[in-house]
């Protein structure tokens, strides 16, 4: 399962697509099937400043509720007001039009901690 | 062995004005008795008669399921027997009709009965005093924590505001935490399911409050360095506590108490042989070391000897000797938990079942859990993945990972397979940190036969999946009602019935 090329990856099954010093944040067809159906999903407020790696949501699918750690830290600029009326959508395009947030990011080398695509497939396919 | 299928309609929509049967003369009209503006009509009481309604809600218990029903693996549920003596013993009019404001000389019986079930659980388990104050688990942390808090207060050190909880700790402990406003932190459990000291050293420290821990933990597994994990936590200055949810692992054969545990819960409804699981009233018990007795609920029953001494902890006395009285006049207690004495009733169930079973019984309850449900996952080890695949507790967790991979069919299915064939199905994913997982917790209280059934049907559905996975996806087909669309049940949810 290649994973999509110029995003970057957490070990939480987060990803990161960087645009200049904005992230744009979501989670990983891994997650999304592992979660299964996601019926609900909590995100940041707009403003709201994140530490990274920290659990700042959650998303509750009808097998669990599980935390959303961010993957990057810095002030929330946007969030996916589409999710809330339709959570499903992170389960049918978890790189597109399923994103969950974006951070205008406090230090740009805290992405040096996530993993390439390559490392992040490796890891999940372990799994 | 299958239920009843027919539909039952809701009893709002049955019946027909003027069908009940009227005992009692008719009332005189509303409006004579109250304010016309407090009457309203367009409320559609159900007219139904006596025998309609009758059948109306036994057919509604035949399409439930029940300890009383089949066998019950819900793991950490602890679905064991309820002993009918239990009962017997909760309707003994003297304590049924007990009004909750009868003065202490007119209850003596009750609180001596409180004292005793009091006294029986801190021995049992190894700490200093009981509190019965808390009416179930969730309930009986946050009373815990509500203690360490005034603890920590009390000491000056109200710096301390993080609560430490493995991730193989129950999803309750983290909510209680934050509710009362301790800072949440998850520690990883190692590759073999158990906290690492070392790991847990490197976390706590002059902020570290509780640390809260379930042994065996949520993986049935039993953590065999647990003083090293609580020297740590107390060397960094905090508390340990014991969540309860598993106490049927072990009573009778170590004491939480003897492993370093300050404050701890039990949850009477399910080690202790109370009817649950329909979400009705529990019984949560909260226990605690020498140290922090005084910040225990109120009110307090106390014993004093014919001399009018108290007798506190001075451990077990004759209750026939003594004299009780509920005490409310504890200046360093944290208040009260529950209106009235708590859920009195679940304690008269809770020591019928003590005395019933007596320490060496209680002893052997434990031990034929652990038994029980070692017998299971040998049996079915082969067949299906068990991550952690030792000698368990009373519970252990199955993964259908490879099942999934190869089959299509997940945990949930083999649920469902489960009920389709008269059995309920185990507690499926969670723990969180198994994917795919089954979580069987058989009890005690069921005979070979029975185990040897759920081990049969259950390797039968297994293999079922591999050579036909669509007749077991397509399950149940036996149950009272069919596969329920999970997913649109909690996008839109429907809990309101209106009139036609």
């Amino acid at each position: 399962m290649a994973q999509p090329a110029g995003l970057l990856y957490s070990k939480e099954h987060e990803w990161v697509k960087l645009d200049g010093d904005v992230a744009t944040v979501g989670i990983t067809d891994y997650a999304q099937a592992a979660l299964g159906d996601i019926v609900y999903v909590e995100l940041p407020r707009v403003g709201a400043t994140l530490e990274q790696f920290g659990g700042i949501g959650v998303v509750e699918s009808v097998k669990a509720v599980s935390d959303i750690f961010t993957p990057v830290g810095g002030e929330v600029t946007a969030v996916n007001d589409a999710i809330e009326a339709d959570p499903a959508l992170v389960n049918r395009d978890p790189f597109g039009g399923g994103w969950l947030f974006k951070v205008q990011l406090a230090d740009v080398s805290q992405t040096d901690a996530l993993m390439s695509p390559e490392a992040y497939d490796q890891l999940v396919s372990q799994a | 062995m299958p239920l009843p299928a027919f539909d039952t309609p809701l009893i709002f929509e049955t019946g027909q004005d003027g069908r009940a049967n009227r005992y009692l003369p008719d009332a005189p009209a509303l409006d004579t008795l109250l304010p016309r503006e407090t009457l309203r009509d367009e409320l559609p009481l159900p007219d139904n008669s006596e025998l309609d309604v009758v059948r109306h809600f036994t057919r509604l218990s035949q399409k439930t399921f029940g300890i009383d029903t089949a066998f019950y693996p819900l793991g950490s549920c602890t679905m064991k027997y309820n002993p009918r003596i239990n009962d017997a013993m909760a309707n003994i009019p003297a304590l049924r009709d007990l009004h909750p404001f009868a003065p202490d000389a007119a209850a003596q019986g009750a609180l001596a009965l409180m004292w005793e079930l009091e006294r029986s659980l801190a021995s049992l388990f190894g700490m200093a005093a009981f509190s019965l104050n808390p009416a179930a688990g969730a309930h009986a942390e946050l009373t815990a924590l509500l203690i360490a808090k005034a603890y920590f207060k009390a000491r000056g050190e109200t710096g301390r505001n993080v609560v430490v909880v493995p991730d193989t700790a129950h999803g309750t402990n983290p909510a209680s935490a934050a509710m009362v406003g301790f800072k949440v932190v998850s520690l990883k459990s190692d590759a073999a399911g158990r906290v690492d000291p070392d790991d847990l050293r490197a976390v706590v420290g002059p902020d570290t409050a509780v640390c809260m821990m379930t042994n065996p933990n949520t993986l049935g597994l039993f953590e065999p360095r647990i003083h090293e994990v609580s020297d740590v936590v107390h060397e960094a200055g905090g508390l340990m506590y014991y969540d309860g949810a598993n106490a049927n692992a072990l009573m009778g054969n170590t004491r939480p108490g003897d492993m370093g545990f300050d404050l701890m819960h039990l949850n009477l409804h399910k080690t202790f042989t109370i009817p649950h699981g329909g979400g009705g009233a529990g019984a949560g018990p909260v226990g605690v070391a020498a140290h922090l007795v005084r910040y225990l609920p109120v009110p307090v029953v106390r014993a004093y000897d014919a001399a009018g001494k108290d007798v506190e902890a001075a451990g077990w006395r004759d209750s026939a000797e003594l004299t009780f009285a509920l005490d409310f006049a504890c200046p360093d207690a944290i208040g009260t938990m529950r209106s009235f004495w708590s859920n009195f009733a679940h304690m008269v169930r809770a020591l019928a079942y003590t005395y019933a079973n007596g320490a060496a019984g209680l002893t052997r309850v434990s031990q034929l859990a652990v038994l029980n449900a070692n017998y299971i996952r040998a049996s079915i080890r082969d067949i299906i993945d068990i991550p952690y695949d030792e000698i368990n507790r009373h519970e252990f967790v199955a993964s259908a990972q490879t099942l999934k991979r190869e089959t299509g069919v997940r945990a949930l299915d083999l649920g469902k397979a489960l009920l389709d064939r008269g059995y309920h199905a185990p507690t499926v994913y969670f723990p969180l940190i198994v994917p795919e997982c089954l979580m069987i917790e058989p009890t005690e209280t069921e005979s070979k036969e029975t185990l040897d059934g759920f081990i049969a049907v259950f390797r039968e559905i297994v293999a079922t999946a591999k050579s036909d996975p669509d007749k077991v996806l397509e399950t149940p087909v036996n149950t009272a009602v069919g596969r329920i669309d999970e997913t649109r049940a909690a996008r839109q949810p429907d809990l309101r019935w209106r009139p036609a």
